[in-house]
């Protein structure tokens, strides 16, 4: 029978069919950070169990580690303690663990790229959504929470229920301007954020093999705000160059043969999809969030919509609730709408490519005057560095932006990076929703480009132009 | 776990559409390392005010539901981040199943986990259900029988994925039900080495 990618890994790793479409299904990786894991440890200690496989598990603490003045003491308490018990869990369990001054550490979804631990036809999961991310090297990778984990400490396994399949098209040549995260908007603009519910998200079409693997990351990591678990694209080439010579990367006559497997793992023609979505790429253009869903996508020269304007009764509700939050009057223009603050980082954006989209739209110029504090945040000290040495932060600096310590921060607003009340953010990250980057905080989110844009000019622009 | 057969209660009424995981629990309180003690910061920006005092005016809040065990909500709830944290905190505040038209994966894969039952009804029933909870009417959920019946009689039917309804009903934990299977995981690991050795090699 004709399968697809996700089909195809599924049944790979299928221990045991537990019936009504339930798989007892086997975990080849396992990330894990400080915020969802103690708990899970506790049970496993509560419950005196083992953990099965430490081997197949990695730590890094990124959620609250801090983005500047990493060596003085942490001033939250409840961040050092999740930190702190990151450490003894890991040590008292046998689990590697990058520590938070390593070269390596990073946001656990751009880490696990860097060290190769993320590979073609693996299942990976990690206790955060994003997981999806890993989606771009052919994997099946996705986000848990803390009973998985723990189920997954203990077994290396999880229940799971197979998720149907559905495929997003793009084709066509990306317009000028235009990257990876306005395809990721684009097609959560189209479908919303319940349109792949219940689905693995297979992406595919010229646009996306035309993609860097940093593209195809950013993109498979907004499956999860388009409503769907997983997101994945069939390993190519590209793929197998960029895990090549990577730390956990196969080696030898093991290269070999993996190389070989991983080129099984293509759809076959006619493997059914429950869904499919066509998008044309030459028709998007440089994208921004108006409201407080993802779903709430608008081209930066179009207007803020108005809530009748929807045809569904409780979507106009909910955009009557959006704009008050938010701040914004129905028909404003979206390229008049001033910024407070600037964000470009996350485990959606902070890769090397987003640090040199961003770098390229400084040009020489500067952060506004109006912005209180405009921050790139790198996804790992690896990209740090790698920017470093093309000198992007020099460019960064001079311009007036903060080159930070790598971490999720103003993604979640765990740590002291967050916005206050009413301010109104610039941001890569990938969720706008109330309180997101702080209580009263108003989050738009934007490519590398258009938050670089929007600092230098004080206000949205069209980067096509600018 | 504790076992759930029949629970009967006034629903809350809470059917605001797209509730994603920040509304149920702010990120500020991830910050846990225990499991219990959320239920005072569930839909904190809901029940609080401005200068942190709880206002009393969410429905959350109001007799009788603060004692209720049922909610009734709307469309795609617990969207956004996969925090457990969601489904402790609904817990901690007394809940035991969510009724809803439809539910993020992951939240409602969470839910199950933690002895919570989410049962999936269409929106006419979603909504018939929320008024009997605006009238404060009881209804009662019976997951050996799959339906939940209407303060004026009316029954639904739901259906629910078999092998959670066991492990609702008889309260049983999902790990020690996996591990009764540990031979089959370790052929698995057998065959799978033999097929993809790379995948071993920091065994
Ligand atoms: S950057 Fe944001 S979305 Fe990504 S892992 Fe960190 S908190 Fe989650």
């Amino acid at each position: 029978m004709a399968k697809t990618v996700f089909d195809k890994i599924w049944d790979a790793h299928l221990v045991k069919e537990l019936g009504d479409g339930v798989g007892l299904v086997y975990i080849d990786r396992h990330l894990i950070h400080e915020v969802t894991s103690p708990q899970a440890f506790d049970g496993l200690r509560a419950a005196d169990r083992q953990l099965r496989r430490p081997s197949a598990v990695i730590a890094v603490p990124d959620h609250n580690v801090p983005t500047k003045d990493r060596e003085k003491p942490n001033p939250d308490a409840n961040s050092a303690a999740q930190l702190a018990a990151l450490d003894s869990n890991c040590a008292a369990f046998g689990i590697e663990k990058i520590d938070m001054f390593d070269i390596r550490q990073g946001i656990v979804h751009v880490m696990g790229p860097e060290q190769g631990i993320t590979q073609p036809g693996v299942t990976l999961v990690c206790g955060d959504s994003h997981t999806s991310t890993h989606g771009a090297f052919g994997a099946l990778a996705f986000g848990i929470g803390t009973s998985e984990i723990e189920h997954c400490f203990a077994t290396q396994t999880l229940q799971l229920k197979k998720l149907k399949n559905m495929r997003v098209t793009v084709n066509g040549r990306l317009p000028f301007g235009c990257s990876a995260k306005d395809v990721a908007l684009a097609i959560i603009g189209k479908i919303g954020t319940a349109g792949g519910t219940g689905h693995v998200i297979e992406y595919a079409g010229s646009t996306i093999e035309d993609l860097s693997m940093e593209g195809r990351m950013t993109l498979c990591n907004m499956s999860i705000e388009a409503g769907a678990r997983a997101g994945l694209v069939a390993p190519d080439a590209k793929t197998f160059a960029y895990i090549k010579g990577r730390t956990w990367a196969p080696k030898g006559m093991q290269w070999d043969m993996a190389v070989n497997y991983w080129q099984s793992l293509k759809s076959d023609d006619g493997a059914f999809f429950d869904k499919e979505v066509t998008l044309d790429a030459t028709e998007i253009v440089p994208l921004v969030t108006w409201g407080t869903s993802p779903e709430d996508v608008i081209a930066v020269t179009g207007d803020v919509p108005a809530p009748e304007s929807f045809k569904d009764p409780s979507k106009q509700a909910a955009a009557v609730s959006a704009l008050e939050y938010m701040g914004l009057t129905a028909g404003e223009p979206m390229d008049r709408v001033k910024v407070d603050r600037v964000f470009v980082g996350s485990c959606t954006n902070s890769r090397i490519e987003d640090m040199r989209e961003a770098a390229a739209m400084i040009k020489g110029r500067k952060v506004n005057v109006r912005i209180i504090e405009a921050i790139i945040v790198p996804g790992s000290g690896l990209v740090k560095h790698q920017a470093e040495e093309e000198g992007l932060d020099k460019i960064f600096i001079d311009a007036g932006f903060e080159w930070r310590d790598p971490g999720c921060s103003m993604c979640l607003a765990m740590n002291p990076d967050k916005a206050g009340a009413g301010e109104r953010v610039a941001s890569t990250s990938n969720r706008n929703f109330v309180g997101r980057q702080g209580p009263g905080a108003r989050t738009h989110l934007v490519s590398p480009a258009m938050a670089v844009g929007a600092a230098i000019a004080g206000h949205f622009v069209d980067v096509r132009n600018y | 776990m504790q076992k759930f057969d029949q629970v009967t209660s006034i629903p809350t009424p809470f059917t605001q559409v797209n509730v994603d995981t920040d509304i149920i629990i702010p990120a500020k309180h991830l910050k846990t390392i225990t499991r219990t003690g959320l239920g005072v910061h569930a839909f904190e920006n809901i029940r609080y005010g401005a200068d942190g005092a709880l206002t009393g005016e969410a429905v959350f809040d109001r007799a009788p539901y603060t004692e209720a065990t049922i909610l009734v909500a709307g469309e795609n709830f617990g969207c956004g981040s996969s925090r457990e944290h969601a489904p402790w905190a609904i817990a901690d505040m007394g809940y035991r199943c969510i009724i809803a038209p439809s539910f993020a994966d992951i939240f409602a894969s969470n839910c199950v986990k933690n002895g919570i039952l989410t049962i999936t009804l269409n929106t006419e029933a979603v909504r018939h259900l929320a008024l009997d909870g605006e009238a404060e009417a009881e209804i009662t959920v019976d997951l050996p029988a799959e339906t939940v019946t209407a303060a004026d009689g009316t029954v639904f039917n739901f259906t629910y994925n078999p092998v959670h309804k066991e492990m609702l009903v008889g309260g049983l934990d999902e790990i020690g039900q996996t591990l009764q299977d540990e031979a089959l995981i370790t052929a698995f690991e057998i065959r799978q080495k033999a097929a993809q050795p790379w995948l071993y090699n920091r065994d």
